[in-house]
């Protein structure tokens, strides 16, 4: 089985855009290792003859790509911790 | 005067024949969140303005002559992960701090449609990842049978609110559990709807294939006729259904004499409280008194629905839970330099231990080299968990289990060992994953603490739920019992 180390967690929070503290990567480790050991029970069953399911829908959801109008602008953007110019503004992405 | 624990059904008949008002019952539904509250602290925020003026409108209407609408007057705090346009919307955590949402959602619109008054946003586990609502970013909330023990969660606010009779009806969330085993641990009837049945425009999402909206009441009764007025079909979710929804409250008369009720027994063999297992038998024999045929049926995967269930729902969480990034809502980390330092510290400062614990965990099933050992496999595991009810609905119309293996626990109990507090939903998930409707009754005491059961139905058959639940509170009165902090 996968084996869970600081290294891993390290990984995984950058792929999530998550800053952790020394503390929580560690506990993070021991957690998620203890977790997925218990997960392995599902390891055992035989599995290659059975479909993926992906949700619980009874039947297929479709409808006709109509444009109806959303939100109003100005609505949303009062609700951004930045906005200017009919945009979101945010922090540099480039160094500089 | 309403009196304490008046139901809805009551109330909205005494409204709609206008013997009280609206105003009237919402004054008295904010004075004992007002009194009561302290101890339990089941609201986030209370909305008393909006509440006494949505019941002056349906004081107004009746005034002038229009039909009484079906939960007319009937007071209803709804958990904070619902939107309701210009008020808070917290999902129990920091990152959506300051949030007003420019929307309401669809079940919410729904009950004040049908003459329901909010009184105000409920407690709950941050973006409802718990099982005793001590994930909120905020508080605790109080058991009100003990206020040394959990309420259960994530939805332990509304379930709170309604034990305590603060208000009738509350609405939650269940993604694994999370209405019905509040509802088991707070002593009230909590339903987990079919998935679809219920609009999530406007509900904040946690696991997008396993989420659903349903009601906390004290009756059956009562849990039928909100449902009448939150089902249905809601063309702004795209995974609502299509279905019609029949009168449940003609299901309420029907008895159970021949309906099959089976029960898994080789599932409830380990880690069932002696108690709550006595509680599950004498429910079992109770609806075996009023007639029902008690069958065995088999659950062979249902103790695999566990590992499967933190798998899905936690790969499903890593992806929803990547919208708050500090960009369009919601707090933002000022000290950031960079776009890429921005989106961690924001996430870092704003999601608590749990959230994080399971953005980890989801984002290592989805990742390259993991994704078909864990992901893959626990979506196949989640087939053959919904075979095994298919093959039991053969035999049965409602399959019967307790709705958690344990009565209530200490505070603090479980908040080191995160498995721990995930098997608090062992006989719940089961349910999620194959996407179908459970009922949790309160079924008696242990040790002055409430059990539940549980009782889950073939997708859209609510109505059978209902059956089964209110000819089971007509054989017996363990919804009728109040809680210590319930009173005053």
């Amino acid at each position: 089985m996968a084996r869970v180390t600081v290294e891993t967690v390290d990984h995984v929070a950058r792929l999530a855009r998550l800053s952790l503290t020394a503390e929580e990567r560690e506990t993070f480790a021991r957690q998620l290792d203890q977790i997925l050991a218990y997960a392995e029970s599902i390891q055992s069953l035989d599995t290659d003859a059975v479909p993926p399911m992906s949700h619980a829908l009874t039947s297929e959801m479709v409808r006709e790509d109509t444009p109806a109008p959303s939100l109003d602008r100005a609505r949303v953007l009062e609700a951004a911790p930045d906005a200017a110019d009919n945009l979101f503004r945010v922090p540099r992405v480039l160094g500089g | 005067m309403i009196p304490d624990g008046s139901t809805a059904t009551g109330i909205a008949r005494r409204v709609g024949a206008r013997e009280t008002s609206a105003e009237e019952v919402t004054r008295a539904s904010l004075d004992r969140v007002a009194r009561r509250d302290g101890a339990v602290g089941a609201f986030l925020h209370v909305t008393a303005e909006r509440a006494l003026a949505s019941a002056r409108r349906v004081d107004q209407e009746l005034a002038a002559g229009r039909p009484a609408p079906p939960l007319a007057g009937v007071p209803v705090a709804i958990k904070d992960v619902l939107d309701i346009e210009g008020v808070p919307t917290t999902c129990g955590s920091r990152i959506l701090e300051g949030y007003k949402p420019p929307f309401t959602a669809t079940a919410v619109d729904r009950l004040a449609a049908a003459g329901a008054v909010v009184i105000g946003k409920t407690n709950m586990d941050e973006f409802a990842m718990g099982s005793s609502t001590e994930n909120s970013a905020f508080h605790p909330t109080r058991n009100p049978w003990d206020p040394e023990r959990v309420p259960g969660g994530s939805s332990g606010g509304s379930a709170a609110a309604v034990a305590a009779g603060m208000v009738p009806v509350s609405l939650g969330t269940d993604t694994g559990g999370s209405i019905r085993q509040p509802a088991a641990l707070c002593g009230v009837v909590g339903l987990k709807p079919t998935y679809g049945r219920v609009s999530r425009y406007g509900l904040v999402a946690f696991a997008s294939s396993l989420d659903q909206i349903g009601p906390f009441t004290r009756t059956v009764e009562d849990a039928a006729l909100v449902s009448g007025a939150l089902f249905g079909w809601d063309p702004r979710d795209a995974t609502s259904a299509q279905q019609p929804v029949p009168d449940f409250t003609a299901a309420l008369a029907r008895g159970v004499s021949g309906l099959r009720v089976g029960v898994p027994w080789p599932f409830l063999e380990k880690g069932v409280d002696a108690g709550v297992m006595a509680r599950f038998r004498e429910a079992v024999d109770a609806l075996r008194g009023a007639g029902a045929q008690v069958v065995d049926v088999a659950l062979p995967h249902a103790h695999h629905a566990i590992a499967t269930y933190y798998i899905v729902a936690t790969a499903e969480a890593s992806s929803n839970l990547a919208r708050f990034d500090g960009v369009r809502y919601g707090l933002r980390a000022r000290e950031a330099g960079d776009l890429a330092r921005m989106y961690g510290q924001t996430r870092d400062y704003g999601f608590g231990a749990e959230v994080k614990r399971r953005i980890i965990l989801g984002t290592f099933v989805l990742s390259s080299g993991y994704y078909d050992a864990y992901y893959v496999r626990a979506q196949k595991v989640r087939t053959l968990v919904r075979r095994d009810f298919e093959q039991a609905f053969a035999a049965c119309d409602v399959v019967a289990t307790p709705t958690t293996p344990t009565p209530a626990f200490r505070l603090g109990e479980k908040t080191d060992d995160p498995l721990q507090m995930y098997l608090a939903d062992i006989f719940t998930v089961p349910a999620n994953l194959a996407g179908l409707p459970g009922l949790s009754v309160p079924c008696g005491m242990v040790e002055g603490l409430p059990a539940g059961l549980q009782l889950v139905g073939r997708p859209f058959d609510e109505a059978t739920l209902f059956q089964a639940g209110a000819a089971y509170q007509g054989a017996t009165s363990h919804h009728q019992a109040t809680p210590p902090l319930g009173g005053a």
